[in-house]
């Protein structure tokens, strides 16, 4: 490792001549890189254990307190789907839940795993880890503030756990919340409930906001000599544009949450009309429940992608170097990303089809909507043309990232079934709907995750994780996930509608009993595999055989670090200078199937190309 | 300010020079400080809570069954006998005009390292911001005397007083933000933090003069709102 940074110095060194920018010429030496523009980042090392482990500066150590604060969250919202599999599937055994109850499980389960799980674990979790390492900076460009939003991330899940507690127990009214029955009597958790919810995603998006504004910055204004944007690896540019997406989506998650907390409080009536309630007037009057959705769907749609762009970055970048060959039409997947941000913020209303919209509206939204299928549709191919003829390892990252190209175009064709107005109609609130967003949104970037997990763990922890349970885990997860979500999608054809407590005399009761018993069964083991991993990762600190640097022979700088798990600065005396991107491998000709970010031209150019 | 030097890159002017910083390695704005770089992006964020705010106003103004009341009347101010309309907000508005322009000079002269001028400069940002909320208070006690609430008021549409004082206390309380780091930076200036490197009471990190420049961003779009907020309530 040590010579890597030898190596740096020499051309440090040379720093001195100066390119002539007006003719375009470069000075002879092809390994000249450009002068560092900012100079050392000023950092403020801890002094005690809390500075260390609490109230941490360093990037590194936020990004591992996102990522086991999310994991909790996780699991809560995991029992809650058990929960509510239990009474869909043996309603006999769950005689201790009302229907109230399963409304609040199915709620805080929705809110839970979209917002604080898959958003927190993205972009807060791995977003902190990787990308200073990832572009080579120290750490991130404002650790205080870096800490700030942690903190408040913490507080907002504290705040969301306390309305379990709280009399009336947590919302109920679906995790989008319409109004006006969620702030109205006779929707559980009318009262404290759904106030509490509203503070802590006000309280998320505050921390969020601290946190993006990080990412962002660093990513601009903060990356190492030679690391260009179009350099960087597509995890950074995920991450990148989904905090993007964040920062101009969570406003309208701001907002409404302000206006309903008031219309809750001070009786306002933003969203409420008037409302007739056993023959008595009530107090509300005037508001319009559709600016709700029209605000949380502005919001909403992009969280899709906030949560899908980091996935489809850290996918791009585990099947590369798993299939040991560079990603297929880099530039197309970064503008593919970067379009499919773009498109996000003109579809909110394919989520509002039945809401009783003029026509031309839906016409254009499902137009828009089915627009956002292209860049999609190019980023799976350039997948599979990553993978076509490479030197593809089966190891476990590489199933999760299979199971997940396979997920992910199942849940977007039937994504396709819902974006058109017609077909969107009758499918609409059944369990179709259901089986779509979680193939598209929760499962595919759950395996993302996992693949993630398993590829990093040893740069976080500096031990391997054991591959044989690995395996288990991913093959009870892909194949329970398709015998939960499979079913599902004939469920939403025969008409059995979403968020029902149960289907009383219903034709549905006779004919998806069996079914709905097959899937919760299959449900709480896809459950159970999940503690897997838990276990794999506690026996793996334990007992773990030690990893070496760079494991996976990647290229990218985070392996490239003075030490594993790397130290507070990341890099050592000397940032690494980047001479490429990170996806050489297999190069005709050099000597290793890998040339790492920081190797200098004049290091490989002398090698002679094998006659093939 | 001068033009930022590069060593080892030309700038170029125009969308050559957008493509080439953009194409460059280690920064994307060339010369631009990280926390004036954080503060236009939150400010970008900021104009995106700001509109959900008054495009819900809109909506909610222009759906609303119940007539919408007559804003020259609601805010009219009695002046020697006379109700001038708009009279207070006029003075409210030229304040903080006038406080945008101040800060814009303590800038200035934060670059220049004229400590006494700067602080002063920004002691009066401050002031004229105080003054500011000061006067939204008594316009604010003013229409709750008059009966008007967030949930009703006497003159029209329930939604008036809702969306009023929801949005003026939201602009209202960055104001506030803002004139407590004005007042915490004009401390900071006058003992001369900056020079001597002092470090800062949380980020235990050095401060510069550029961060009086990103505070007047913070100002500046505090005061831009500002004219949006004036034109959609008191215009309309």
């Amino acid at each position: 490792m040590s010579d890597e940074y030898d190596n740096n110095k020499s051309y440090q060194a040379q720093s001195s001549e100066v390119m002539d920018g007006s003719t375009g010429s470069v000075s002879p030496d092809i390994d000249y890189v450009r002068p560092s523009e900012v100079g050392e980042q000023e950092l403020y090392h801890p002094h005690s254990f809390i500075e260390k482990w609490v109230f941490c500066q360093d990037a590194k150590v936020i990004g591992v307190q996102y990522f086991l604060t999310a994991v909790f969250t996780g699991v809560v919202g995991l029992i809650l789907s058990w929960l509510m599999r239990l009474q869909l599937g043996f309603p006999e055994l769950a005689g201790f839940m009302t229907a109230e109850h399963y409304y609040q499980f199915v709620t805080m389960h929705g809110m839970i795993m979209v917002v604080y799980f898959l958003t927190a674990l993205f972009l807060g979790g791995f977003g902190n880890y990787l990308i200073p390492l990832m572009v080579g900076a120290r750490d991130m460009v404002f650790p205080y503030v870096n800490m700030l939003s942690f903190w408040m991330f913490f507080v907002a899940v504290a705040v969301l756990m306390a309305s379990f507690f709280v009399p009336g127990g947590p919302t109920g009214a679906g995790w989008t919340l319409y109004p006006p029955q969620t702030i109205l009597e006779g929707t559980p958790g009318a009262g404290m409930g759904i106030l509490l919810m509203l503070i802590s995603l006000s309280l998320f998006v505050i921390g969020f906001t601290m946190g993006g504004l990080n990412y962002m910055i660093t990513i601009l204004q903060a990356r190492t000599r030679g690391m260009t944007l179009m350099r960087m690896p597509l995890t950074v540019w995920g991450i990148f544009t989904a905090t993007v997406l964040a920062m101009l989506a969570f406003p309208a998650l701001l907002v409404s949450a302000i206006m309903m907390t008031l219309d809750k409080v001070l009786q306002t009536s933003f969203f409420m009309p008037t409302i007739l309630k056993a023959g008595e007037v009530l107090e509300y009057g005037g508001g319009s429940p559709i600016l709700f959705q029209h605000l949380f769907w502005f919001f909403g749609h992009p969280e899709v992608y906030i949560v899908a762009l980091p996935a489809f970055g850290i996918v791009s970048d585990l099947i590369s170097v798993h299939a040991r060959k560079n990603i297929f039409g880099y530039r197309m997947m970064v503008w593919a990303i970067v379009g499919i941000g773009a498109l996000s913020f003109f579809v909110w209303a394919h989520h509002m089809y039945v809401s009783g919209m003029n026509p031309w509206f839906g016409f254009f939204f499902a137009t828009t909507t089915l627009i956002i299928a292209v860049p999609t549709a190019m980023k799976v191919y350039n997948w599979i043309l990553t993978l076509w003829r490479g030197n593809i390892r089966i190891n476990v990252v590489m199933l999760w990232c299979l199971g997940f190209i396979v997920t992910f175009v199942n849940g977007g064709i039937t994504g396709i079934f819902l974006g058109n107005v017609s077909v969107d109609v009758p499918l609409s609130d059944t369990y179709f709907v259901i089986a779509h967003f979680h193939m598209v949104m929760g499962i595919a970037p759950l395996m993302v995750i996992m693949g993630a997990v398993y590829h990093w763990f040893p740069l976080v922890a500096g031990k391997m994780l054991d591959e044989g349970l690995g395996k288990w885990h991913f093959w009870i997860t892909f194949l329970g996930a398709y015998s939960i979500y499979f079913p599902m999608h004939y469920l939403g054809f025969i008409g059995v509608p979403r968020r029902y407590f149960e289907m009383y005399d219903s034709p549905y009761m006779t004919s998806a009993v069996g079914m709905n018993e097959f899937i919760s069964i299959a449900a709480f083991i896809v459950g159970a595999a999940q503690f897997i991993l838990i276990f794999n990762i506690i026996k793996t600190l334990k007992t773990g055989k030690k990893a070496e640097q760079n494991p996976w022979k990647a290229n990218s700088l985070e392996w490239y670090t003075s030490t594993v798990p790397p130290e507070h600065g990341n890099f050592g005396d000397r940032l690494p200078v980047v001479h490429r991107w990170p996806y050489d491998f297999s190069v005709p000709g050099a000597k290793e199937d890998y040339i790492p970010q920081t190797t200098a031209p004049s290091e490989v150019i002398h090698t002679e190309v094998e006659k093939t | 300010m001068s033009e930022p030097k590069i060593d080892g890159f030309e700038l170029k002017p125009g969308f050559k020079g957008m493509a080439s910083d953009t194409a460059s390695d280690q920064t994307m704005f060339k010369g631009v400080h990280w926390g004036k770089a954080m503060m236009w992006i939150f400010l970008l964020s900021d104009t995106f809570v700001f509109s959900c705010f008054l495009i819900s106003y809109m909506k909610g103004r222009g759906s609303t069954p119940v007539e919408w009341p007559n804003p020259s009347e609601v805010f009219a101010l009695e002046a020697f006998g006379v109700p001038v309309p708009l009279l207070l907000i006029a003075l409210m508005t030229f304040v903080l005009i006038t406080s945008s322009g101040t800060m814009a000079i303590a800038v200035k002269y934060g670059y220049e390292k004229n400590r006494k001028m700067c602080g002063w400069l920004l002691l009066a940002t401050a002031l004229g911001g105080l003054t500011f909320v000061g006067m939204q208070a008594y316009e604010w006690s003013k229409l709750i005397h008059e009966g008007v609430r967030p949930w009703e008021n006497p003159f029209g549409a329930a939604q008036f007083g809702s969306f009023f004082f929801m949005i003026t206390g939201f602009h209202g309380f960055h104001v506030s933000i803002g004139v407590i780091f004005l007042f915490i930076y004009t401390y900071k200036v006058f003992a001369g933090h900056y020079e001597k490197g002092k470090k800062g009471w949380f980020t235990k990190l050095k401060g510069d003069y550029v961060e009086i420049e990103i505070l007047g961003l913070y100002w500046h779009f505090v005061d831009l709102v500002w004219v949006f907020i004036f034109a959609f309530f008191y215009l309309w």
